[in-house]
């Protein structure tokens, strides 16, 4: 399993989540666990994801993800599970 | 608190990105040093066609390796570089004049280039005990060198806790660092920016200007400098009133998030780049941008502005914080691992000069407690070479006696006074011209020989 986190984060629109979610399954991605909150209108969402099956490189998912999300006003981005790990347990 | 393999949360992603986002957090630097040792030759040609080639071969993915990293795991890393041996040992039977020595930088200012890092480190020479006919002639060469190139930079180890210091070295750098800043005078002397003077100096520093590979290294290692002033003050902002103890543990384990960043970054680069890692820099390493700053720390910990009394306290406590809480996150810590305080580069540093809070000697009491000394100070162009070595001489004095790293890195802009100021742009940042002591101490530097090793019993 190669683990990752996607965070969303920006205004709230309909259909978030199934946007992100069609890209994710067109490459293969499986996700574990999704978390959300709205605040003040908000949307800020993360998902931890697993890339492992993908054929697609961390820097095209992050690309494509990108332009996903300029597409609905938001900032989306996928970063590998160490950066946190590392950082948040001993 | 959840263990090991419990799923990360959207509470720790979020602290994770707004230190990314809002405060700063980065790796300051990838260094690859890389060994000189076997490109000796018996001519400076020869010399230059060895060194090119190690450097271009063995450096060729740093940097897209570097931005690779960065991408995967969103977290900026702002500098590759690389350090070399010091010049004037693997240059000694290649290089005979200074003019060899000029033609040696601008092949490494060439090859940097060439592979696209930011700096190159380690023209440089160690004469801590005496100086070869290599080591004087590197010097004499620094002026034109470091002013008709790049991102070549330099550094020169003048004395050391175990040999004493060398006080015909310490003079004529002196004279070096005012001949540098007067060839580099149309861009505010900023070769001077290039050049460090250093009394300790580590082997394995990944930080500018005073990077070099040591001589005891292996052929290639990264080394990587942490960073996170803003992270830090942040974190000591939101503290509030809390005791000493209570601050204390706020700066270890924010440290200990740092440096596993680093950790990180540098477990990857060696896997990627079948690298071994060195060692892990733990300094606090400010930037110019707003924020990134250590000065700015310090007065989050209740100082109206850095240079208060108080400031060599509270320097003390976050230096050796930053240590305890940095050590336990990585495996192996070395180069200089302590605050910084340059000026130029430290939006916060800058506004105390210019309130009247800071002095160069507040700066040298403060370099007592924290590496790496007197660093990026703007002063008078008209400041006489002695005087110059004297800040060195004092400076060194306090490394030696400490057994600790200390530097010299000034800039005597040519044609300014207290009042101006310079600008070098980018992370060197802006500076006012401080104002130097002017009483004279020629008599004490033009003395010849060394200053003997002190006793190392009796501390007091």
């Amino acid at each position: 399993m190669k683990k990752a986190i996607i965070t969303v984060v920006g205004k709230d629109s309909v259909g978030i989540i199934a946007k992100v979610c069609t890209y994710l399954s067109g490459k293969n991605i499986n996700i574990l666990d999704i978390s959300q909150t709205i605040t003040g209108g908000y949307f800020n969402m993360m998902m931890i994801v697993d890339i492992q099956k993908s054929n697609a490189s961390v820097d095209q998912i992050n690309t494509e993800l990108e332009e996903l999300g300029s597409s609905m006003g938001l900032v989306i981005k996928l970063q590998l599970e160490e950066i946190f790990t590392s950082m948040h347990r001993i | 608190m959840p263990n090991n393999n419990d799923l990360v949360n959207i509470q720790e992603v979020s602290e994770t990105n707004n230190m990314i986002e809002h405060n700063n957090l980065d790796v300051r630097t990838i260094t690859m040093g890389i060994s000189l040792l076997d490109c000796a030759a018996g001519d400076a040609d020869t010399f230059c066609d060895n060194i090119y080639r190690k450097i271009t071969t063995f450096a060729r993915d740093l940097v897209k390796t570097g931005e690779q990293i960065s991408r995967e795991y969103g977290v900026p890393i702002v500098n590759k570089r690389i350090s070399v041996t010091p010049i004037a040992i693997a240059g000694a039977s290649a290089c005979h004049t200074t003019a060899d020595f000029v033609k040696v930088a601008h092949t490494l200012d060439k090859a940097a280039k060439e592979v696209g890092v930011n700096f190159l480190g380690g023209f440089s020479a160690l004469c801590q005990k005496g100086m070869t006919t290599a080591d004087q002639n590197l010097m004499r060469s620094l002026p034109q060198a470091l002013s008709e190139t790049d991102i070549v930079c330099a550094s020169v180890n003048l004395g050391s806790t175990k040999t004493g210091i060398n006080m015909d070295a310490v003079k004529l750098m002196g004279e070096v660092i005012k001949e540098a800043a007067y060839l580099s005078r149309d861009t505010d002397s900023s070769a001077c920016s290039k050049l460090v003077v250093f009394c300790n100096a580590p082997d394995d520093n990944p930080f500018m200007a005073g990077a070099f590979h040591g001589v005891s290294e292996a052929d290639v290692i990264l080394n990587v400098g942490v960073s996170g002033p803003g992270v830090m003050r942040d974190a000591l902002k939101n503290a509030g009133d809390m005791n000493f103890e209570e601050l204390s543990e706020t700066i270890k384990k924010t440290a200990f998030k740092i440096t596993r960043v680093g950790q990180l970054v540098a477990k990857e680069a060696s896997r990627m780049l079948k690298i071994p890692f060195g060692i892990i820099d733990l300094s606090l390493a400010p930037t110019p941008a707003i924020g990134d700053s250590v000065a700015d720390i310090l007065e989050a910990m209740g100082l109206e502005k850095a240079g208060a009394p108080g400031t060599t306290a509270a320097l003390a406590m976050l230096n050796d914080q930053v240590k305890k809480g940095g050590i336990m996150a990585c495996s192996s810590v070395g180069g200089l691992s302590g605050a910084f305080i340059p000026v130029s580069e430290d939006q916060g540093m800058i506004h105390a000069v210019e309130a009247g809070a800071l002095t160069i000697e507040k700066l040298e009491a403060m370099t007592c407690v924290c590496s790496v000394g007197l660093d990026m100070i703007a002063i008078p162009g008209d400041t006489p070479a002695t005087t110059i070595s004297g800040i060195i001489a004092d400076e060194a004095a306090l490394g030696m006696v400490n057994q600790k790293t200390t530097a010299v890195r000034v800039i005597p802009a040519y044609g300014k006074k207290v009042g101006d100021s310079v600008d070098f742009g980018g992370l060197l940042g802006h500076a006012p011209i401080m104002k130097v002591n002017t009483f004279g101490c020629a008599r004490f530097v033009n003395r010849s020989g060394r200053i003997p090793a002190p006793i190392h019993s009796f501390k007091n």
